[in-house]
This record gives structure tokens, C-alpha cells and sequence, in this order.
């Protein structure tokens, strides 16, 4: 188990150079990419260009300047934005993960308990109409883009319907803090959280249906069959605990993208300042410190989500705890 | 205690129905073995699962009467064939490489069977999971019952199916095909397994399988069955020494010699089974019979008189 851990910790760690690399390379190195140039605006004079160079370090060569960022973000703490100079972006990125965090795993939960409905009761009523209407319902989930279905929800909620019963309740847009206002942050969040999971929803109830139907094509639902046992405790029991590695395996990968900033347009429709309001905000205007640690710390997610994922793995399927 | 009349099993398929068993009728006594021969597709499977009543596709018509312990089992509501099987009719499938679920240790398996029939704790469903991985000669049974299936080989497997089968002590065993897919020294454990617990559960035995190696082993009566009829049926002795069907005297002669000059080559039936779909109304075995004659275009009859065959050479009318 140790060794698990530490062979993930390793993996994690050489992830993170070689994506930190690769984005340093692309904004720095590449040809043409002169971050002096930028920053001192279009018409800039030669001297002025030196100057900007000199005072941002991009005199030095790009092993020097790409260990010194990397020395500003993990060690110090104190890198600081190329737009808005002085202003520390570390905090600034740690300030958002808890919004984000907020977003993600509230919408994962909604998602993961009604996939699992769905998917069960469709596979368990297949060809009925029943079925059929989920599997429309949930099409038409996977078919509406988030920031279309956001915009209508904010619409409804806060202003055509906001002021009858329905929706009073609905505060207005932005993050409340978790630890100083719980009401007010389950409230805000309720309208995001189903906008963000209606989509993973339908696609996950699909999937599970799916895996299901196929499942119980298998011959040990027909052995559990003439077992005697119920068609809900074969369901249940025997086919959905086979089924339910499949979707792991999916909620690891969609889980790690959408807490990495995958949230964005979420975030952006209901004025939440997440990750990914933060990233698509830098990269409006080119701010490579705080792109640079949003991406170390996707990355950081995505490896953590599917080291979680190896967990859960382990506690489904034996046959991956012998190797 | 079974006793199946005339049954039939169709298929609605796109082309149209599918005829799988065509008028099936035999019996199983009390603690007998019963042999079921066939090809593959010739119904031998079809016609048990339609006695556990696990046919399960929508599209199936079974008719005819199935009756165990005089109950009608045809029709017989979902709940009440539940409680039926698995309890007094228990099955052991040709697979024992995916017939459990990967998921759950086979001691967690057979106690889950145990516990949906009988209701005892959970302490003792455990026990009598040990028991039986014991009588099926599994090596450390108090060890063994926190296996997994993918810790344990084919012939292991096998045994903790036969064992879980035998949980609720069934007075009829189905085994299709039990040994198939296994080696043959396992096999013959497996077989001689069967025989032991056969004698000393006294449950009656349905033995499916293509081999006639495996029924001269093991069986008291037998039954050939070819594209979803009986061919013919006896008593084992009967059946080898005196086969009245040309389709069991090319299965027999199919078998190599043990004794005498080795042949060059080993006979074989000419042709293959008929499709399902395109019935003739004749004898089904007619285009690869050796034995033909006129009267073949006609559907024949099986005798009734112990010894049976479905042939116009045996039973001309």
C-alpha cells in the first residue's frame, strides 16, 4: 500500500514538470513568443522593451527563469502577476479552489446518485416506455450546452420567475463563504450544481444503462438466476457491483477535468470566481504567472481524481487487488 | 418426480418462429441419472432451461407440461418458480470460468443462495458454506470460502458451483455440460464427484453433454436428442449395446477403438445439423442418414415401450 502511494506521488510529480514545462516552453520559448513584447504594448520603443526585459528577468536564460518561477510557486509562495504587478497570484489561485471545489463536488454528487437511478431503473424496465423516457430525457440533457442551460436558469430563477413562490428563495449571483454563511452557500450553489450535473447525469445514466443490459446477459446472472434469487437483488447485487467499475473509471476522468477548470463556463454564468473563471480571465490577457499555477494545480487534480479512482478499484474489484 | 410432456419451445425471431424443441416428452425418476446426448443446437440445453423455467427471452413461446412432484410448472407465476429453483431444482453450468460473479467470494455466493431459501443467520449460512466446499473436496473449505472465483482454477471452480448447488440439498440436479470445459483428468474428478454426492444427497440427476464417453460413464438412462426431438432413449446398456437409431450407431461408431487395429481415420457423420429455421416435415436426420429409404420424407414416431427410437427402420408404419 505504501508503495502504491509513493509510486503515485512520483508519478504526480513528474506530471507536473513535464506539463509545467511544456506550458513554459509554449509561452517563453516558442518562436515569435516574446513576453517582453507584450507586456510593453504594441508601439513600445527599443529602450523601453530593454527595460521591460531587464525588470521581468526575460534576460536570462529559460533554465534560469523557468526554475525561479517554479522556486516562486511551490517554495515562496510569492510569484506575482505580469499584468497587475505586485499582486501575489498564489493566494490569489488558493482563494478560488474552495469555490471551485465547492461547484464540482456538490454537481458530483447530484450526478453520481441520479446516474445511478436512472441508469438502473431504465436498464431494470428496458424496451418499456419508461425507459425510453429517460433515455430521451437524458439525451436531451447531454444535448444542452451548460452555458445556454445556465443562462436559462438564471434567467427563470432570478428574474421572469424570481419573485413568485417558485423562486424567491434563489439569492443573487456570486459565491457566499462556506464557513461563515452555510445558508446562503447551499443556496447559491443549488441552481449551479443542477445546471453542471444534468448533462454528466444523462450521459452517466446512458453509460450505466448500457453496462447493465450488458451485464446481465452474463453467465453468472444466469447461475444467480438459478440461485433463485430475485431480479432486484441480481440487479442490484450481482449486475450493477460489476457495472459500477465502468462508470468509476469515467468519474475519475470527469471529476479531475472539471475541478482542473473544465467548470469554466459554469463558473462564468453564475459569477462564481472559481479555477476556471481565473484561468480564462489570464488568459484574456496573457498572464503567464497565474496561467502557469492554475495549470499546476489542474494537473495536481487530475492526477490526485485518478489516484482516487485506483482506490476505489481496489475496493470494487478483487481481481485488481491480487497484482 | 419430473415429468415433461410433449413440450415445445419456440423463438419469434425476424424470419419468422423458430421451432428449438419440437414435442419433447420424457421423465426423471427419483435418484436416477438421465444422460441428455445431442449435438450442439439440437435442444438439449433449450429443454432444461425451460424447466428451471429460465428462459428469459421475451420472444420464447413455451407449451406442453412440465410437471415436478405433480406441479405444473408451465405458467407457473415468477415468485413460485423463484422458490423453486435453486432449492428443489438447482443447475451447474458448462462454464465454471464465468458462472460466478467475479465480485464476491464464493463463500459469500453459496451463503447468498442458502440465505434466499432458508432463513438462518449469517454465522450459520458460513458453516454450511464450509461443509459443503468440504464434501466437494476443496482443500482448506474454512480458507477457501474467502476466495475469490479468480483465485481458484477450473476444476476448483467447478467444485464450488456444484457445491453451491447443492446448498439447499435439491432433489433434481441439472448439470449441462459440467465438464466441457475442463481437462480430462479433472474431468474424470468432476464426474466421479457427481456419482459420490448423487448417491449420497440422492437427488436425481439431468446430465447434458455431446460426449458419449462421459454418459457411459455416468449415466443410468439415456436420451439422444437431434434438432430438438428425442432420437432415442434407454437404458444405458440398451442404448450402447443395441443402438436402434442410425444417428446413435454413427455417434457410437464415431468413438475410437480401444481395442484391435487402429482405424486410419475415425468415422465421422456426413453433413451438418439442419438449420432451425427451414424445417423439412420429414425425419430431421434423413440427409445424412446412411439408412434412408422412401418412408423417411414422413415425420416418424418415437415407440413407447422402454427401449424407443424415432425411426421408419424400427417402428415402420
Amino acid at each position: 500500500m505504501l508503495l502504491a502511494i509513493l509510486r503515485r506521488v512520483g508519478q504526480m510529480f513528474f506530471v507536473m514538470v513535464g506539463i509545467s514545462m511544456l506550458v513554459f516552453m509554449i509561452f517563453f520559448a516558442t518562436p515569435g513568443a516574446d513576453p517582453a513584447s507584450r507586456i510593453a504594448g504594441r508601439n513600445a520603443s527599443p529602450e523601453i522593451l530593454e527595460a521591460v526585459r531587464k525588470s521581468f528577468g526575460f534576460d536570462q536564460p529559460f533554465y534560469v527563469q523557468y526554475l525561479i518561477m517554479m522556486k516562486k510557486i511551490f517554495i515562496t509562495g510569492d510569484l506575482t502577476s505580469f499584468v497587475n504587478r505586485g499582486w501575489k497570484v498564489v493566494p490569489a489561485v488558493l482563494d478560488t479552489i474552495p469555490v471551485t471545489l465547492s461547484l464540482v463536488i456538490g454537481a458530483a454528487i447530484l450526478w453520481v446518485i441520479f446516474g445511478i437511478i436512472i441508469g438502473t431503473v431504465a436498464a431494470a424496465t428496458r424496451g418499456s416506455w419508461l425507459d425510453k423516457l429517460l433515455m430521451i430525457l437524458g439525451l436531451i440533457g447531454i444535448s444542452m450546452p451548460v452555458y445556454w442551460l445556465g443562462e436559462v436558469m438564471n434567467l427563470v430563477t432570478q428574474s421572469r420567475y424570481h419573485d413568485t413562490w417558485m423562486f424567491s428563495w434563489v439569492p443573487p449571483l456570486g459565491y457566499k463563504n462556506l464557513s461563515s454563511d452555510p445558508k446562503g452557500w447551499f443556496l447559491t450553489l443549488i441552481i449551479p450544481w443542477i445546471t453542471l450535473a444534468i448533462l454528466y447525469i444523462g450521459l452517466y445514466g446512458r453509460v450505466l444503462r448500457a453496462n447493465l443490459i450488458e451485464a446481465m446477459q452474463e453467465d453468472y446472472v444466469r447461475t444467480a438466476r438459478a440461485k433463485g434469487l430475485s431480479e432486484t437483488r441480481i440487479l442490484l447485487r450481482h449486475a450493477l457491483r460489476t457495472s459500477l467499475i465502468s462508470f468509476v473509471t469515467l468519474f475519475g476522468l470527469d471529476f479531475g477535468a472539471l475541478v482542473g477548470g473544465s467548470a469554466l463556463l459554469t463558473e462564468v454564468v453564475f459569477d462564481l470566481h472559481g479555477v476556471g473563471k481565473l484561468t480564462y480571465d489570464a488568459l484574456q490577457n496573457l498572464d503567464l504567472p497565474v496561467i502557469m499555477t492554475t495549470v499546476m494545480y489542474a494537473s495536481f487534480f487530475v492526477v490526485l481524481a485518478n489516484a482516487l479512482v485506483d482506490v476505489v478499484y481496489i475496493l470494487l474489484d478483487p481481481r485488481v487487488r491480487s497484482v | 418426480m419430473l415429468s415433461v410432456r410433449d413440450l415445445r419451445v419456440s423463438f419469434c425471431t425476424e424470419q419468422g418462429m423458430v421451432q428449438a424443441i419440437d414435442g419433447v416428452s420424457f421423465d426423471v425418476a427419483e435418484g436416477e441419472i438421465l444422460g441428455v446426448v445431442g449435438e450442439s443446437g439440437s435442444g438439449k440445453t433449450v429443454s432444461l432451461l425451460a424447466v428451471m423455467g429460465l428462459i428469459t427471452d421475451p420472444n420464447a413461446v413455451i407449451e406442453g407440461s412440465i410437471k415436478y412432484q405433480g406441479r405444473e410448472l408451465v405458467g407457473l407465476s415468477a415468485k413460485d418458480m423463484r422458490k423453486l429453483r435453486g432449492r428443489e431444482i438447482a443447475m451447474i453450468f458448462q462454464d465454471p470460468m464465468t458462472a460466478l460473479t467475479p465480485v464476491y467470494t464464493i463463500g459469500w455466493q453459496i451463503a447468498e443462495q442458502i440465505r434466499a431459501h432458508e432463513k438462518i443467520s449469517a454465522k450459520a449460512a458460513e458453516q454450511r458454506a464450509i461443509d459443503l466446499l468440504q464434501e466437494v473436496n476443496i482443500p482448506n473449505p474454512a480458507e477457501a470460502i474467502h476466495l475469490y472465483p479468480h483465485q481458484l482454477s477450473g476444476g476448483m471452480r467447478q467444485r464450488a458451483v456444484i457445491a453451491m448447488a447443492l446448498s439447499c440439498n435439491p432433489s433434481l440436479l441439472v448439470a449441462d455440460e459440467p465438464t466441457t470445459a475442463l481437462d480430462v483428468t479433472v474431468q474424470a474428478q468432476i464426474l466421479d464427484l457427481v456419482r459420490k454426492l448423487q448417491k449420497n444427497y440422492k437427488s436425481a440427476v439431468v446430465f447434458i453433454t455431446h460426449d458419449m464417453g462421459v454418459i457411459a460413464e455416468i449415466a443410468d438412462r439415456v436420451m439422444v436428442m437431434y434438432a430438438g426431438r428425442i432420437a432415442e432413449r434407454g437404458s444405458k446398456r440398451e442404448l450402447f449395446s443395441e443402438p436402434q437409431h442410425p444417428y446413435t450407431q454413427a455417434l457410437l461408431d464415431s468413438i475410437p477403438p480401444l481395442e484391435g487395429k487402429r482405424p486410419h481415420r475415425l468415422k465421422s457423420i456426413p453433413g451438418a445439423p439442419p438449420a432451425l429455421l427451414h424445417r423439412s416435415t420429414g425425419c430431421a436426420f434423413a440427409p445424412r442418414c446412411a439408412k434412408r429409404f422412401d418412408a423417411c420424407v414422413n415425420m416418424p414416431i418415437l415407440t413407447a415401450n422402454g427401449h424407443d427410437a424415432a425411426c421408419f427402420k424400427v417402428n415402420p408404419i
